[in-house]
């Protein structure tokens, strides 16, 4: 306890007292309780299962799920997220850094800043299903620009493949929602600079691109790092989008999960699917882990 | 800032928003015109449809029921977020302040746990809920306030550490007032916006949810729309345009309810 104890004042003194040790914890108990039901035990249930044998094999401990994530078919699927995840991290963290720059040395209370974060805190939310469709009115074979390009300029940008359900055309779309959020996540921090410190490279004979370099990099690099990521985690973590989008065939993790969840063909997959969920959270834990070790180091300069 | 800076300064931000302001409506744009696509010409047909609600829900019962569920889990998931979380850290910060840390963490944790990895753990938990209560969509509230825990927490822990809550309730109490009153007539007003945003957030949130959704076999608007992509792809587009100009809207309010507080500290 911190606080020192108090006088016993007249009439209350016991009761106090008293109320500060068990009784107290009881106004968690719900709360408690709440978080151990839907949150602890689903993930005690993924930790478990991954180790478990299927119940047609008998249950027991068991290996043979965590050796099936070195399958090729899953493998793939790894590598295919992590760099779907890497990609659409940085363009998404190099243009949102510029959009949420533009918009810190806007006018605080102005309209450009009130619309630019609004609309980001629902793109940034809203992705999913929307946007697969969004982006297949857009770019898709029947789309509104591939339909324009094909009839005024005779270009199929479809002509080397059908990219969109591919590496590139996935980033595209990913993008759409990693803008939107490097801008919530990133803005604090610039928000955090002081113009004084410009001020003081100025006056020392600082041109813009030493104070960059010296002073205003250094001290942003630690959250631009943490932000990115925070981008690769909800990359890496997202369902949605890519389930619409992709019909056939599962190139990211989060599909094979489904695959593993609701197969017909391969009975008693269902603890590889626990296998595969517990290797994304070691990936998202690691990653988010390495966050919060960056945004410490962020809040000792630009609180 | 001197003038020639600060013209290279405007110069840039146009560049910006223009480009990337293109970027974020073009799709935009493209779905609306997909929706006013006929076999010659545009028709208004999918939008008159859409301003039905008669004709949605003999033509789409799918869509209806989609659309009611996802306001029914919105309102709830938000009510229950709150009444789960504001007594809660408040009595932490009061009685338990030991607590503090502890319950951050696990409030932020579902960050760390990707919606598809609790649904495969969630689905033994609701295999018991159907057990207990009964399978419908609307339970879906449970889950979807633990997806919300973390933006929550953070939006209520901003609005409580700007006031005293100690002394406040310490106050309150000494004027003979219950635990009840100090939470609903003393705190609460006091936190008034930190509830507003935390409450949009969820319901923004909940409305664009599809994962859990989808792999417990619920319906809800997500669900609905993805389904509908495949026979009546204008409507299930027109329908994702709409929730996401209204999202945009909640949001876009919210932030005038934020600058009032924030300008009215600053006057203090």
């Amino acid at each position: 306890m911190t606080r020192p104890t108090p006088p016993p004042a007249p009439g209350g003194g016991v009761g106090r007292s008293r109320l500060r040790s068990l009784p107290s914890l009881l106004g968690v108990v719900p709360f408690g309780a709440y978080v151990v039901i839907f949150l602890i035990i689903p993930t005690l249930v993924v930790a478990i299962g991954a180790f478990t044998a299927n119940p047609e094999d008998g249950g027991g401990v068991t290996l043979a799920n965590i050796k099936a994530l070195g399958e090729r078919q899953v493998l793939d699927a790894f590598v295919f997220s992590i760099s779907l995840s890497a990609a659409s991290a940085l363009m998404g963290a190099i243009l949102g850094a510029l959009l949420a720059y533009a918009v810190a040395t806007a006018k605080p209370n102005g309209m450009l800043r009130r619309v630019v974060t609004s609309a980001c805190a629902v793109l940034a939310q809203f992705g999913g299903v929307t946007l697969a469709f969004a982006f297949l009115a857009t770019i898709g074979l029947t789309g509104f620009i591939t339909l324009y390009l094909q009839n005024h300029f005779d270009v199929n940008i479809f002509s080397g493949g059908v990219w969109l359900f591919e590496l590139p055309g996935l980033t595209l779309v990913y993008t759409y929602f990693q803008i939107p959020l490097m801008v919530i996540v990133f803005l604090p921090a610039l928000d955090g600079i002081r113009p004084q410190w410009r001020e003081a490279a100025e006056s020392l004979g600082g041109s813009t691109w030493q104070y960059w370099r010296l002073v205003g990099g250094p001290l942003l690099a630690p959250a631009f790092l943490g932000s990115t990521l925070l981008l690769f985690a909800n990359a890496f973590s997202a369902y949605a989008t890519a389930a619409a989008l992709v019909s056939q065939g599962s190139p990211i993790v989060p599909l094979q999960i489904r695959n593993a969840l609701t197969s017909e063909v391969l009975l008693g997959q269902q603890n590889v699917g626990k296998a595969l969920a517990l290797g994304m959270v070691v990936v998202v834990a690691i990653v988010m882990w390495l966050y919060a070790l960056l945004q410490r180091r962020t809040s000792r300069w630009l609180g | 800032m001197n003038a020639a800076r600060r013209r290279k300064l405007a110069l840039f931000r146009w560049i910006v928003v223009v480009v990337l302001g293109l970027f974020f409506l073009l799709p935009l744009y493209a779905m609306l015109e997909f929706t006013t696509r006929a076999a010659n010409g545009r028709t208004a047909q999918t939008w008159k449809t859409l301003a039905d609600w008669r004709q949605i829900q003999e033509n789409y019962p799918d869509l209806s029921t989609g659309i009611v569920y996802s306001l029914e889990q919105a309102a709830l998931t938000a009510v229950l977020m709150l009444i789960l979380l504001v007594p809660t850290m408040v009595w932490v910060r009061l009685r338990l302040p030991w607590l503090r840390r502890p319950m951050e963490f696990l409030c932020l944790l579902p960050l760390t746990i990707p919606a598809i990895v609790l649904v495969v753990g969630l689905a033994p938990v609701y295999a018991w809920v159907t057990y207990l209560v009964n399978g419908s969509s609307i339970w879906l509230t449970f889950a979807y306030v633990i997806l919300v825990l973390p933006f929550a927490y953070r939006a209520l822990d901003a609005g409580l550490s700007a006031i005293d809550v100690k002394t406040l309730s310490e106050a309150a109490r000494s004027l003979g007032a219950g635990w009840g009153t100090v939470l609903w007539r003393v705190v609460l007003p006091n936190i008034r916006s930190a509830v507003l945003s935390s409450a949009f957030l969820s319901v923004a949130l909940v409305l664009g949810e599809f994962t859990i959704a989808s792999l417990l076999s619920r319906e809800n608007l997500q669900v609905a729309i993805n389904l509908l992509g495949k026979s009546d792809t204008q409507i299930s587009v027109a329908v994702s345009l709409v929730a996401l100009v209204l999202a945009f809207v909640l949001l876009f309010a919210l932030s005038f309810v934020g600058g009032r507080r924030r300008s009215s500290k600053e006057a203090s």
